[in-house]
């Protein structure tokens, strides 16, 4: 990790110092509709490869949760941190990732943003601060604690945004976190994107407190509940947790978002009711916000019309740039067990010996005897 | 008999054991609404309710460990990890508290409890979600831990896993669920810590549990028109441990390979390589042989993915060759 600044202190900049104006640019909305249809049709493009088992694994989409997706990532600075569980797509494109290298990395090769090496529950990229989508519910909590920890060993005004799914919430690393946060003033927002449900529990089955956001009073954290489904009223939002973490005051935002498929692609989610799809349909935050700006006279059918095919060609070419990156060599399988050589360092291949083969002719007395 | 899958087998135990006793229930994640994540048990919210089959949070330490305490006071809860993956986040209540507390406190409580959850990788899950750490409960004393290959043994090794007395954990396996199997319909439990010879054979003794016991018969039967004659040893119990059966085996054969899903050093087949150098030192001819995954974090891609797991042909090889140097020792 390049480190950034030698200050030991870090400035504690006021709440307000980063939040960006609340009322977005006629430019800025164009550019979030234009960033919620490239999710949305990057992640229908990946399940289509993944149901020509072009993409292996688990495949879990932001379809539903482009809006908060958009806002979150809009509201961060460059040298910000991001760290977010397995269904990350969306957000890695948001933080300006090329949309080759994440196909690639979801196709399994190796011009992938890992190298193939991760998939689609693993995307990371240094360059873009993006520190990885974590397969395991709540294994990024403390991570992010403990990257918003150098921040502030080292001093320095970049903060760090860890994502999360609600359910989520009941595990005891969520906790653990967010105590740790709060005693020690870290630059940190953890953000909650609520979308109802884990795989098939509702967030009212799973939790004692529903409203999640209000977990926070129990470390006396700042927190806030905001529309998911609002890329401003998102941004807004994420802009001013920012602000406070910068000051020295974690913050827990919670974003009501959507689902609109399954937990994963392979998930036919028949557990849910006809009226919970058509709700979640109803509350279609791409189509939702394309009426707002259309009846408000900020976006024209034509500027639909672009976004989508430019949304198309970027993927289509996405897609063409994994289809053409080489498969991982398996003669590197063993680059990255460790990152320091080690001598005796176990590289063999399934079925290989400890030793080479023994001489073709023994001299050894034979011990089968006994057996006879 | 009935052929039925190794699924279907687990569901039917669990069923019949919330039928049989009323001290039964299951818990876990998804296991009711969402029927589980492998549907195993699929309809028995309906069946018994939510307080015998029960929904949990995302809170394997916790739903664990309360499974342990309420084992104490004689529940016989069965709970489902989702994959083995994420018991590492309730191994603390695992192996600090069920496994302790018959031998800590004297012998005054026991932990009737039962954890499933299943091993397997080789569907690009990556590396946290691809691992075989059966061995991280085998090591320790105060716990069982079975591990069934075929159908009836799942049915059977479950149904004597919920009547036991001790905690014991059942590793069920990914690759296997969508297999199928004879299962008789008046099945008795099993008797945990029994191997079974599922192959008679002269030449070499395969050692082999779970995925890799049916991968082993496979290869057996590959080999057997190359004229080497295998037999098999499933291992059924991973502890405790059969070593008369391993050993019995290769004090006839002179010679063995055993074949494991998790990682080669300190791997379970080293045990059984200790076993083999222990009791049948005089009887060996060859080397013992391990074929085991690569010691590696399991890559994503599939080019890696393929070379990282131990295959039927790696098996083959490892075989014909321990079988080659017997006869050039003799
Ligand atoms: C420790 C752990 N337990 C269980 C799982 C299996 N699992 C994967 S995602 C998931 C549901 C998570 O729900 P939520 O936090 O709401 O995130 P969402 O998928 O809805 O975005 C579960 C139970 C896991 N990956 N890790
Ligand atoms: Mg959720």
């Amino acid at each position: 990790m390049p480190r950034t600044t030698t200050s030991r202190a870090r400035p504690r900049s006021k709440p307000t110092a980063a939040a960006p104006s609340d009322t977005p640019s006629e430019a800025q909305e164009l550019a979030f509709y234009r960033q919620m249809v490239l999710i949305r049709r990057f992640e229908e493009r990946a399940a289509r490869a993944y149901s020509e088992a072009r993409i292996g694994g688990y495949c879990h989409l932001n379809l539903g949760e482009e809006a908060t997706v958009t806002g979150l990532m809009s509201a961060l600075r460059a040298e910000d941190y991001v760290f977010t569980n397995y269904r990350e797509h969306g957000y890695a494109l948001a933080r300006g990732i090329a949309p080759e290298r994440i196909m690639a990395e979801l196709y399994g090769r190796a011009d992938g943003v890992s190298k193939g090496w991760g998939g689609s529950m693993h995307l990371f990229d240094l360059a873009a601060r993006f520190m990885g989508g974590y397969g395991i519910v709540g294994g990024q909590l403390p991570l992010a604690t403990g990257a918003a920890l150098a921040i502030d060993s080292r001093g320095g005004d970049e903060a760090v945004v860890c994502l999360m799914g609600d359910g989520t919430t009941n595990i005891g690393a969520f906790h653990e976190s967010l105590n740790l946060a709060a005693i020690w003033k870290l630059p940190i927002v953890y953000v909650i994107v609520n979308n109802g449900l884990g795989m098939g529990t509702t967030v009212e089955e799973a939790s004692a407190e529903p409203e999640l956001h209000r977990r926070a009073a129990a470390y006396r954290m700042a927190s806030a509940r905001v529309d998911g489904n609002d890329p401003v009223a998102v941004r807004a939002a994420a802009a001013a947790a920012l602000a406070s973490a910068r000051a020295g005051a974690p913050f827990l935002l919670e974003a009501v978002s959507g689902r609109l498929k399954g937990h994963s692609v392979v998930d036919p989610a028949r557990y849910r009711s006809r009226e919970e799809v058509e709700a979640a349909r109803a509350a279609d935050p791409i189509a939702g916000y394309a009426a707002r700006l259309l009846e408000a006279g900020r976006l024209s059918e034509q500027q639909i019309e672009d976004a989508e095919r430019d949304a198309d060609r970027t993927v289509a070419a996405a897609v063409a740039f994994a289809e053409a990156s080489p498969h991982p060599d398996p003669d590197t399988l063993f680059d990255y067990t460790y990152a320091t050589p080690v001598p005796n360092d176990s590289r063999r291949r399934p079925g290989e010996p400890l030793f080479p083969t023994m001489p073709a002719v023994s001299t050894a007395p034979s011990t089968n005897g006994a057996a006879a | 008999m009935t052929v039925i899958s190794y699924r279907q087998a687990l569901h039917d135990a669990l069923r019949e054991e919330l039928l049989r006793d009323e001290d039964v229930l299951l818990m876990g994640e998804e296991i009711g609404r969402f029927e589980g994540s492998y549907k195993i048990t699929a309809g028995l919210l309906a069946e018994f309710g939510a307080k015998r089959v029960r929904d949990t949070p995302i809170a394997e330490e916790g739903f664990t460990g309360a499974a342990v305490g309420a084992a104490m006071l004689g529940l016989r809860p069965v709970v489902e990890i989702m994959t083995i993956n994420f018991s590492l986040l309730a191994i603390d209540q695992i192996v600090n508290h069920a496994a302790k507390i018959y031998g800590m406190f004297g012998g005054q409580a026991k932990v009737p409890l039962v954890i499933r959850t299943p091993g397997g990788g080789g569907q690009q899950l990556g590396a946290t979600h691809s691992q075989n750490i059966e061995l991280y409960y085998a090591f320790v004393p105060g716990l069982k831990v079975v591990a069934p290959a075929t159908p009836a043994d799942a049915k059977a090794l479950m149904l004597a896993a919920i009547r036991d007395d001790d905690p014991v954990l059942v590793l069920e396996n990914l690759a296997l669920y969508n297999t199928s199997g004879e299962v008789p319909e008046d099945l008795e439990p099993a008797e945990i810590g029994r191997a079974a010879v599922t192959r008679t054979g002269r030449d070499v003794t395969v050692v082999a549990y779970s995925r890799m016991a049916v991968v082993a018969l496979d290869v057996a039967e590959r080999l057997a028109a190359e004229g080497i004659d295998v037999e098999v040893v499933d291992l059924r119990s991973l502890r405790p441990l059969d070593r008369d059966t391993i050993v019995a085996s290769v004090q006839k054969t002179n010679c063995a390979v055993v074949l494991e899903d998790d990682w080669l050093t300190y791997g379970i087949g080293a045990e059984i390589a200790a076993t083999i150098s222990d009791g049948a030192f005089d009887w060996l001819d060859a080397p013992v042989r391990r074929v085991a995954m690569a010691e590696v974090p399991m890559p994503y891609a599939k080019s890696l993915e393929l070379a990282a797991l131990p295959s039927a042909e790696d098996a083959a090889a490892a075989i014909r060759e321990t079988v080659d140097a017997v006869a050039r020792r003799r």
